[in-house]
């Protein structure tokens, strides 16, 4: 009964609509033009004068009588966009300018980012939070994206770009109170440290679950292709992450859907001990995406002005001509995985520091914007003691403040707490009034 | 027919040949007695005597059920409440209820595979995308991990989607999106995204669809904190249901049945959403509550014909919300009846009958004159034969059994 009704369609479809015109309206979309070309009658190999040419579901392909594979890898690598030297000098003039206010600002944030994971990550050390993930060397890519877009462009982070919240405006004390899980923390205390989410600044909510967001970025961009507005979405995963299914679907997803979706590939060398010659053996991230149909691009990560034309163009690509677009920024993972890794285990400590010290991406943008007559020591010293006493400052009140209440164990699970929660929370409660020594004194019940 | 035997001396009956392991008195009615319930085979044959499938060889096996759904439950309280009104088949009402909830809510789209061109598998969403467009009935590649994950972004992105899984079974792929992200994410974040998704799709012991097509995901779901579960069994429900999942701002897993998308039954012109808490109460009885939903409900309902003739008076609930309970319903039979049995498709271990035995337990143990009986499937894979998948779900004969073993 299926075949049969599937060849119906099919011979329904070519009576309905003129085989070469492919109407462009959402109600008869060009799919219908697709499912002609499958009608069987057409299953005939077409003989053009010079080349043979068959034509099976999918296109017209030419075939030879040569026996070729694609050989696995390409005889050189996808070079790689760069616009500022190490030295910080420019290597031509065809970049986007970025003015003094946005470079100074994209720096100072960069600094910022850095000093605060200094401190949270000694603060963690010092047993004062659970936990933490640092950005170091990935500052660039962090804040010269979110620089490039809008705030109307959705955020789908994995864990290691706290920069665009920082640059759209969330403050140090907030990402404080996130790490210490305090009352103030808007996740209220439900989620680990660096896992942060405002849907104030777009920014959604840090799963822990490796590349499960991709996708969500597709629906996303879905979402805001159905509502027609001018804006896209744009999600982050490491080159670990690049191996998940999810990333695979969502990529080809992305392409069959024309979504307006920006992934950006943090391709730092390093999935925990894992590196990338043990993650792939393809060149990096960014030929997968001609493999799914997706534009890509390979940028220098390190590079602030790099990273902020590319994703800039790439917003445009996605928004207008509504396609997804894949940018792989290398760079390398100068931090540890997370507090809970040592990664001197599996990796030479002077390959850390000469990436920390040669290679900085804050460094080398300080080189252009002092060469550019925007920024000098004294701004840079005051910016560094100010950050630095702001972030102490953060760190001491967020530690101080009251956990969430037990409430908040059970709200939100859903939309209104039902019976079965409530029980469970007075249980909790009653019990805690029982024995308030066995609890911790700072829990309001 | 089947279902017709003489009132059986259980004890005796079953005590006599311990080839089938029974216990000897039904006196304990929980955990073993109903493993070898299942387990024993028995053909209930056209001249009213019962006898065990013992010498199989010298006899062959009748068919315990002909028609894998009865011909209609008790309708008078359950379906309709207005006699005007139009004929559907459950899979149209399902179509209808999503239907209308998209002309009302342009934010309402579905996704899933062959949900578009081709109307669905089941025909669910058949002529919705020459309505309201490709972009809104969207055909997905086959990754349902990434188009559930899809279906969450464009959730918290202020979309409400619908996620059809083409078989519940394939839903088992995108736990990770449905237990570590649409269950969670509401929460994490503080409540400050929310996932009104509804992901639904057919599950359940079909006819010979093999073992990877006929799971009961409810089992594996119901743990997941975060979600709704319901299941609707009648056309009058299933749109409904499935006003009402959409229209919530949690996400909601609906599960519908192979077996029961061409019921045909009257529902009403008028538009109505259902509770998705609540049960339903089938038929109003005195002497035990049986518990069940889904298919299962009207294997129970034809027992329940031969029950009636045997005089005896059972309430027949559906469940519906399986996550969570209609505990105010249930426990109100009980207080009622003292006696419970559930019947379900779920397997043995962890079903949604396990976790309903410890629910009526723990609130209600002090109104139970005996402990509380569960039908369940076995803890097998369902095989493709087809007697031999037939015997992997409770039939109307041993439900009938067991309500006479309860109300001994």
């Amino acid at each position: 009964m299926w075949i049969s009704k599937t060849i119906f369609n099919h011979f329904k479809s070519r009576l309905n609509f003129t085989p070469n015109y492919a109407p462009l309206s959402l109600l008869s979309p060009r799919r219908f033009a697709s499912t002609i070309a499958q009608n069987p009658s057409t299953f005939n190999s077409i003989h053009d004068a010079n080349q043979q040419v068959i034509d099976f579901p999918g296109g017209t392909v030419k075939f030879i009588p040569e026996m070729r594979f694609i050989s696995e890898s390409s005889p050189q690598r996808i070079p790689c966009y760069r616009v500022l030297d190490d030295d910080g000098q420019p290597l031509a003039n065809n970049f986007v300018q970025v003015s003094e206010e946005v470079a100074v600002r994209m720096y100072s944030n960069m600094v910022t980012l850095q000093i605060m994971d200094t401190i949270f990550y000694e603060a963690q050390r010092q047993g004062r939070i659970s936990f933490y993930a640092t950005t170091i060397g990935e500052e660039a890519i962090n804040i010269a994206s979110a620089a490039a877009l809008t705030r109307d462009d959705v955020i789908f982070p994995q864990y290691r770009e706290p920069g665009p919240l920082l640059w759209r405006g969330f403050t140090l004390q907030e990402i404080a109170h996130q790490c210490f899980s305090n009352k103030y923390d808007n996740g209220k205390g439900r989620q680990m440290p660096i896992h942060y989410g405002s849907n104030k600044h777009n920014y959604f909510t840090v799963a822990s679950t490796v590349a499960t967001q991709v996708p969500h970025a597709v629906g996303a961009a879905y979402s805001l292709k159905m509502d027609k507005k001018d804006a896209c979405s744009i999600t982050y995963f490491g080159d670990g992450g690049s191996s998940e299914g999810d990333f695979h679907a969502a990529l080809n997803f992305a392409a069959v859907m024309e979504a307006p979706v920006i992934f950006l590939c943090r391709n730092n060398g390093w999935a925990i001990s894992t590196p990338t010659s043990d993650q792939f053996r393809s060149d990096g991230v960014v030929v997968k995406g001609q493999a799914y149909g997706v534009r890509s691009i390979r940028v220098d990560g390190n590079d602030a002005l790099a990273i902020y034309n590319a994703v800039q163009a790439a917003r445009e690509m996605a928004i207008s001509e509504e396609r997804p677009v894949l940018i792989e920024a290398l760079t390398y993972r100068v931090g540890h995985h997370s507090t809970s890794d040592d990664s001197t285990k599996y990796r030479p400590a002077n390959e850390i520091e000469w990436w920390r010290l040669a290679r900085d991406p804050v460094a080398r943008f300080r080189k252009w914007i002092e060469r550019n007559g925007w920024w000098n020591d004294m701004a840079e010293s005051e910016l560094r003691n100010s950050m630095r006493q702001q972030l102490l400052h953060s760190i001491q009140v967020a530690e101080n403040i009251e956990k969430p209440p037990i409430e908040d164990i059970f709200n939100d699970v859903y939309d209104v707490p039902p019976s079965n929660l409530r029980e469970q929370e007075q249980w909790v409660k009653d019990t805690i009034k029982k024995h308030p020594l066995d609890y911790p004194e700072n829990i309001s019940a | 027919m089947a279902t017709l035997f003489q009132g059986l001396p259980s004890s005796t009956a079953f005590s006599s040949s311990n080839k089938f392991n029974h216990a000897p008195a039904p006196t304990s009615f929980s955990g073993t007695w109903n493993n070898e319930r299942k387990s024993s085979i028995v053909t209930v044959r056209s001249d009213a005597r019962w006898s065990p499938v013992l010498n199989s060889a010298t006899h062959k096996p009748q068919r315990l059920i002909t028609n894998a759904v009865a011909t209609k439950a008790d309708s008078s309280l359950a379906s309709t409440s207005s006699k005007p009104g139009h004929e559907l088949l459950l899979f149209e009402a399902l179509r209808e209820g999503l239907e209308e909830e998209m002309e009302r809510d342009p934010c309402v789209c579905v996704m899933g595979e062959d949900v578009g061109h081709y109307g669905g598998s089941y025909k669910v969403t058949k002529g919705l995308a020459t309505k309201f467009g490709d972009l809104r009935v969207l055909d997905t590649p086959i990754a349902e991990n990434s188009f559930t994950g899809m279906g969450i972004g464009a959730a918290m992105t202020g979309l409400r989607p619908i996620i059809e899984g083409m078989n519940m079974g394939f839903l088992l792929l995108a736990f990770n999106q449905i237990s570590n992200n649409c269950g969670m994410l509401h929460y994490t974040s503080g409540g400050q995204f929310k996932i009104p998704v509804v992901i639904r799709g057919p599950g359940g012991v079909g006819r010979q669809l093999g073992a990877e097509h006929s799971q009961r995901l409810e089992s594996y779901f119901q743990s997941i904190p975060g979600i709704q579960m319901v299941a609707c069994s009648t056309p009058y429900n299933a749109k409904g249901l499935m006003k009402a999942a959409i229209r919530s701002e949690n996400p909601v897993i609906l599960f519908e049945h192979v077996l029961l998308y061409n019921l045909k039954d009257r529902i009403p012109d008028e538009e109505y959403v259902l509770s998705l808490e609540e049960a339903e109460m089938v038929r109003p009885g005195e002497h035990v509550t049986i518990l069940t939903y889904s298919r299962m409900r009207y294997h129970v309902m034809q027992a329940a014909k031969t029950l009636v003739n045997k005089g005896y008076d059972p309430e027949v609930i559906d469940i519906r919300s399986l996550k969570p309970f209609d505990l105010h319903t249930i426990g109100k039979s009980v207080k009622k009846t003292h006696r419970v049995l559930i019947v379900e498709e779920c397997m043995r271990t962890g079903g949604i009958g396990a976790s309903l035995t410890a629910a009526i337990t723990e609130n209600f143990n002090d109104d139970l004159d005996a402990p509380i009986v569960c039908l369940s499937s076995q803890d097998v894979p369902t095989p493709y034969a087809g007697t031999l998948e037939e015997w992997t779900v409770v039939q109307p004969a041993q439900i009938v059994t067991a309500v006479e073993q309860l109300c001994q």
